[in-house]
């Protein structure tokens, strides 16, 4: 079991305060919605990755489990 | 509930199967004529009672929903019983893709049958309701169905379901099954988060079964002729018959019943054979793929030999497009108009397909450079949004530019179009565009 961030496109409007906080995995596309990196989270990135998640102005980041 | 016992269900060994006496015009009221063709359905809903046996018989048959998905049809159902709360039943009766009207048909000619259906439905999960959905604008479909409910209400056919017809507002995305049961529920119709998806909480918050309306008329059928009669036609992976809407240059554009599986050939050879040389066929409908006309050769209509293709049969719209018309052109009007349909909910769908539009127009006019840039465009957009809208339309458009290339490199370098301005793929009039800001 591992855990994805996952991003509500309804409510994301671009703000990119997700990709300031959290550039390892989340890059921004031309009009500013973010791009996110799959790749599995280490215990550090996954900090970082919470962070991310409590900072958004309109909470459009999650933590997911994706279940295999 | 019907007392008939004289009556000699039609087991069609053959096609047609759904469109099966929809051409002889008796005289007889529609419902006499639907039970003197297929019989009565022996099947009664019992409110929070779920039929195992009818199940089972609809797991057998292997069914896939018709409207696109090919879901499998008893998993939907699990699905819904799996949930807490009364179930309702909603047979999406919207056929918002411009070059698909197999749904149209099939509602005006054989209401009764995708009633039936949302009968069955309600049986497999116990419901006491059941509602039928229509687009604003299809009224002969909307007449038929509402004429049909009447006469079933005045013959107490359904006394232990309560049976409901709604409109929704015209539209190409009000048709995915989150965006329908918004409308239902008083929203703007637009696709919504997920979870919960219609069956954890659909209509007013209860566990939903949907349905497109082929679907339904496939269950209406499997209830009464059983799973074995069913997977007699068809692939075993895609058992049945499947409607077909076939358009653009053949000599009769219409609707067909074919076996899963059938050879393209031979649908063809149904309508009455190619009106003119063919330059590529769009599979699979506005969310489908071009394929090249020499790709086709001894294709058959099932979404395994599709994928192969690289493409899938979708609510199997199948559109032949004339040498004579230019498929980047009809490729960038059909752009505009899915970036206008879109719900403009998710950003890079939003952005992405106007963009993505943008540079097909200006391809169009021969602006080679705009080129890079909508293949990036069209990797931004899939995956990144809240339903399918953006992949589907993605998919269509890629395909466009590998098959058309040679219209490109016309277009760009030659400055030509190999098109004589026809318009082969309809576009509704109606489009509005709903883009914010």
């Amino acid at each position: 079991m591992s855990e994805q961030l996952r991003v509500n496109w309804i409510r994301c409007d671009a703000h990119g305060l997700c990709a300031e906080l959290f550039p390892e995995r989340i890059s921004l596309d031309e009009w500013g919605y973010p791009i996110i990196d799959p790749a599995p989270l280490s215990p550090q990135l996954r900090r970082h990755a919470e962070r991310a998640v409590a900072q958004c102005p309109v909470l459009a980041l999650r933590l997911e489990r994706s279940d295999p | 509930m019907p007392t008939t016992t004289t009556t000699t269900p039609h087991r069609p060994t053959t096609l047609p199967r759904l469109l099966g006496g929809l051409d002889t015009p008796d005289g007889l009221a529609p419902l006499d004529r639907h039970i003197a063709h297929h019989g009565v359905l022996a099947v009664h809903p019992e409110p929070g009672r779920p039929n195992d046996v009818l199940r089972e018989v609809v797991r057998q048959s292997g069914l896939g929903g018709r409207g696109g998905a090919n879901f499998p049809v008893a998993r939907k159902v699990d699905a819904v019983i799996a949930q807490r709360g009364r179930p309702i039943v909603l047979i999406n009766a919207t056929e918002g893709e411009p070059p698909s009207r197999k749904d149209h048909v099939l509602l005006r000619g054989a209401p009764h049958l995708v009633i039936d259906g949302a009968v069955v439905g309600a049986a497999m999960v116990g419901a006491r309701e059941a509602i039928i959905a229509v687009e604003a604008g299809s009224r002969r479909e909307y007449a038929a169905l509402d004429k049909a409910l009447a006469e079933r209400e005045s013959r107490r056919v359904d006394d232990r379901l309560k049976i409901s017809l709604a409109t929704v507002p015209d539209g190409f995305v009000v048709g995915e099954e989150r965006a329908l049961v918004d409308a239902l529920n008083g929203g703007p119709g637009k696709p919504t988060h997920t979870p919960p998806r219609p069956f954890q909480k659909g209509i007013n918050g209860a566990p939903t079964l949907v349905h497109n309306a082929e679907s339904a008329a496939q269950l209406a059928l499997i209830a009464r002729h059983g799973a074995e009669w069913f997977r007699a036609l068809g692939t075993p992976a895609e058992p049945g018959s499947a409607l077909v809407t076939l358009t653009g240059a053949v000599a009769h554009a219409g609707v067909y019943e074919i076996p899963l599986g059938a050879a393209l050939d031979d649908l063809l050879a149904a309508a009455g054979g190619l009106s003119e040389p063919i330059r590529a066929y769009l599979v699979g409908g506005y969310f489908g793929t071009w394929l090249d006309a020499d790709e086709v050769v001894g294709l058959r209509l099932s979404n395994a030999d599709l994928v192969a293709h690289g493409g899938g049969l979708g609510a199997r719209a199948i559109v032949a497009l004339p040498a004579t018309a230019c498929g980047l052109t009809e490729t960038a009007r059909i752009a505009r108009y899915l970036s206008d349909e879109s719900s403009g909910q998710c950003g890079p769908c939003t952005y992405g397909l106007d963009a993505i539009a943008g540079g097909l127009e200006r391809l169009v006019r021969g602006d080679r450079s705009v080129l890079p840039d909508i293949e990036r465009w069209l990797g931004l957009v899939v995956g990144r949004g809240e339903c399918r809208h953006p992949d589907g339309a993605a998919k269509l458009i890629a395909s466009a530019l590998e098959v058309f290339a040679d219209e490109v490199r016309r277009h760009t370098i030659d400055r030509q179009c190999s098109g004589d301005g026809r318009q082969v793929l309809p576009v509704p009039k109606r489009t509005s565009a709903r883009r914010p800001g």
